[in-house]
């Protein structure tokens, strides 16, 4: 897709390579290039204004040549600007108040409903509490329908009263709450326009009547330049605590972070990473930096490694590894580990400079994983020690029973063998890896 | 009246009157500096022609499409509003090929200003910013070589050069394209959130309107909900519905394409479960429902919809680019036009990716859904500026 800047400055600096410092003069290029950057990210046109230049301030004078890649510098400087401008105080939620009252706001399609059926799952597994979902969108087809079997799939209680005034469902629900001692109450609330007047005093009048600790907007990741206007008309008509940024397991850069940030000094609190109940996230202002400037994020990459792969069965599979001994048993349970990280493709994209490797196309079909697993796990036991052993009525056995054919058999454990050679290589210091 | 007039008619209130004579002698500058451009390049001259008579072409069909609307005009204005909207046509061609040319210092101090407000009102509009940069450009340079001083001159250009981006020269169609044998499918897909259930509701009041046997198809099955708000709408419109939870989307749409068979239905309108189109399972299943649909329809789906939220930024370009890799898109609909988003990422998809839009929706009832107009959208952009 879009280029990383790191990419757009390498283009750019070979024109200031020659001055050894970077001036006035010859800074337009670099600045246009972050520019570029940062406007195909979506960040607000007069953010990036006052953002380049200050920028350009803090480049000018810097020394070109001390520094052994001049356009890693200006990216360092650009990110660390970006960083500080997405971090400001980290804030948690505020959950005094008996119960503790949340309301979520947003445009329609943003994802309040899914982000706040998460948020509940997330707040009752972090504090084990007991959450109550209120359904108070009662405009759209099928909302509460849609709450409530999320509820039902969490396993929390879903208040609703069909299709009547919010403001009433909102009240009686936190009394509902009181009297049954839930910990959290969640607001559901239908999507609507911030200049949609009848519906934004509706907001109004839920929030002065059940006054919930934290209101949170939530803003789709993908919004273009009209993100400014959709905060700020949320944020002047409402006291907004938060900021749940969705949809960030697409490709989009995200650049709507920063205008939040900059122009309203609404804290992002969470962000939404999937469909699935689990996908939601604290926020993090060096990882978003880095989304936005295309820079992939090692931090994500190593933390999902360490959450899912059991670090026992890695040091195993490590120490045959080393000595030679790795066989098809062990072949299929690192695959197995890798299965847990989710999508291949997603991980790529998390290596930085996975762009200037190319890899950032790459696709990965679940499907042949799958298959290859299936061969794997059609084979005895003792073939998959011995993978020397199978010669062709195996190979014969082994394609019907997995499904896939004698070709597919021979290509897998071909290039077990080579896999194998390789990590004999690399153990006795001879094979270099290529990054 | 053609195109450019009617458009140039929208901003008469800003302008003075003898305007319509520094149009005609605009028009006769242009028409002398072709002359000359012809001169210098007489080997290039057949080419030129052969082009002028493809422009004209458009421009004759474009200006019948209008006057089918039942437009009134002077047959001599018409010919003089196409030779501008050809001039036009032309030089967008040359001008994608020494667009980056850079401008004197001279007439980027004398424009500089003028220029990044406009440039600042493209982006704002989230027209892609690849677009608006070499639009920028391209309108530096006619601006230079045309002498254009006047910025009041300038606006026509602007809304000219918006065109060309938006219709090149290819005869674009509003109208759905309707199955002669059989039922019409239309499958609609987007990513998540963007209004693809609501805007089928919209479409099949609009289509049950026209007297045509509409069947709604909740292929949905994995948002929580999604099947049952497609079935409030078919209850609210008053057309037909199938549509299974929890099961297969490509099993729901076969099932359903057998009863619009069976039902003798003239229009079956599928809808699809919102997805990222960076997620490849998801992606392939959108293919596999394609497949269904051309198994059981000779030609498959009639019409792909491309549902696009009018609030999307630059990611709306991935979006056209990633859904047209997997699937025929005939078209997109551009939603949530009622809020203050301007929508502007469908003028940089039709330029890189050349998908056309066929509808916007406008809003949450039922009627709330309107053929497209680029000539009311474009002058929406900039009626701030005008």
């Amino acid at each position: 897709m879009f280029e990383s800047l790191g990419d757009r400055l390498q283009n750019a600096i070979h024109k200031i390579k020659g001055y050894g410092k970077i001036t006035e003069d010859n800074i337009s290029d670099m600045m246009r290039e972050i520019r570029l950057a940062l406007l195909e990210a979506d960040v607000n046109y007069t953010v990036v204004k006052e953002f380049t230049s200050k920028v350009k301030e803090k480049a000018l004078g810097e020394e070109v040549i001390s520094s052994i890649n001049p356009g890693d510098l200006f990216v360092k400087i650009v990110k660390d600007e970006l960083t500080e401008l997405l971090g400001g105080d980290s804030e948690d939620l505020n959950l005094k108040g008996n119960p503790a009252i949340l309301m979520m706001v947003g445009l329609q399609g943003s994802g309040k409903t899914t982000s706040i059926a998460k948020l509940s799952n997330f707040l009752r597994k972090k504090h084990s509490k007991k959450p109550l979902l209120v359904a108070c969108d009662v405009y759209r087809p099928a909302a509460i329908d849609q709450l409530k079997q999320l509820g039902k799939q969490l396993n929390i209680e879903v208040y609703d009263e069909g299709k009547r005034n919010p403001v009433e469902i909102a009240k009686n629900a936190v009394c509902y709450a009181k009297e049954n001692h839930y910990d959290y109450v969640l607001i559901d609330t239908a999507g609507r326009l911030h200049i949609d007047e009848g519906l934004m005093d509706e907001l109004e009048d839920i929030r002065t009547s059940v006054e919930p600790q934290e209101i949170l907007l939530v803003i789709d990741s993908m919004m273009g330049q009209d993100a400014i206007n959709v905060i700020t008309g949320f944020n002047d008509k409402l006291p907004l605590t938060g900021v749940v940024l969705t949809k960030l397991d697409g490709d989009t850069r995200g650049g709507v972070a920063l205008s939040i940030r900059h122009l309203t000094h609404v804290p992002i609190k969470f962000i939404g990473v999937s469909e699935k109940m689990d996908g939601i996230d604290f926020f993090d202002p060096e990882r978003m930096a880095g989304r936005i400037l295309g820079m992939g994020d090692i931090v994500s990459l190593v933390e999902k490694a360490t959450e899912s792969i059991d670090e026992k069965e890695a040091e195993k599979a490590a120490k045959r590894m080393q000595q030679g001994k790795f066989d098809l048993e062990d072949f299929l349970s690192t695959m197995k580990q890798i299965k847990k990280l989710g999508p291949l493709e997603n991980l790529i994209k998390l290596i930085p400079g996975a762009k200037k490797m190319g890899l950032t196309n790459v696709k990965v079909d679940p499907k042949q994983m799958a298959h290859i697993e299936a061969i794997v796990l059609s084979m005895t036991p003792k073939e998959r020690r011995h993978p020397e052993i199978i010669k062709s009525s195996r190979k014969t056995r082994i394609a019907s029973g997995s499904g896939t054919s004698v070709q597919e058999v021979n290509k897998l454990l071909q290039q077990f063998d080579q896999m194998k050679k390789m990590m004999r290589g690399v153990s006795n210091g001879n094979i270099k890896f290529p990054f | 009246m053609g195109l450019f007039s009617r458009i140039k008619n929208m901003f008469k209130d800003t302008k003075n009157e003898d305007t319509r004579e520094e149009m005609q002698k605009r028009i006769e500058d242009e028409e002398q500096l072709v002359a000359e451009e012809y001169d210098v390049d007489i080997e290039n001259e057949d080419s030129i022609k052969q082009e002028k008579e493809k422009t004209t072409n458009v421009i004759e069909k474009s200006v019948d499409t209008k006057n089918l609307k039942g437009q009134e005009d002077g047959v001599v204005d018409v010919k003089k509003d196409v030779k501008v909207y050809e001039k036009g046509l032309t030089k967008s061609r040359q001008g994608f090929v020494s667009k980056l040319v850079s401008l004197t210092s001279k007439y980027d101090k004398i424009t500089s200003d003028y220029f990044d407000e406009l440039e600042e009102i493209l982006i704002m509009a989230d027209i892609g910013v690849n677009t608006v940069m070499s639009f920028i450009d391209r309108l530096k340079n006619r601006a230079k070589s045309e002498n254009i001083t006047d910025p009041s001159l300038l606006k026509e250009i602007i809304v000219d050069e918006l065109f060309i981006i938006y219709v090149n020269d290819e005869v674009l169609s509003n109208k759905i394209q309707y199955n002669s044998d059989g039922p019409t499918v239309l499958l609609f897909i987007g990513v998540n959130g963007v209004g693809k259930t609501t805007t089928i509701g919209k479409l099949a009041n609009k289509m049950k309107d026209e007297g045509k046997k509409v069947l709604l198809v909740g292929a949905d099955t994995f948002r929580a909900g999604a099947v049952n708000q497609l079935k409030e709408w078919s209850e609210k419109v008053g057309v037909s519905f199938y549509g299974k939870e929890d099961s297969d989307p490509a099993s729901v749409v076969y099932d359903g394409i057998l009863k619009a068979k069976e039902d003798n239905i003239d229009v079956v309108l599928v809808d699809t479960a919102g997805r990222l189109q960076n997620k490849v399972n998801l992606m392939k299943e959108l293919e596999k429902m394609n497949k269904v649909i051309d198994g059981l329809i000779e030609g498959g789906a009639s019409e792909t919809l491309l549902v696009i939220d009018a609030t999307t930024g630059q990611n709306g370009i991935s979006q056209a680019k990633a859904f047209k890799e997997i699937t025929n898109i005939t078209g997109i609909i551009l939603t949530k036009l009622d809020g203050t988003a301007k929508g502007g990422i469908v003028l940089a998809i039709k330029e890189e990716v050349g998908i056309p839009v066929k509808y916007i929706g406008l809003g949450e009832t039922k009627d709330d859904l309107q053929v497209f107009d680029i000539e009311k959208y474009i002058y929406g952009l900039f009626k701030d500026m005008m």
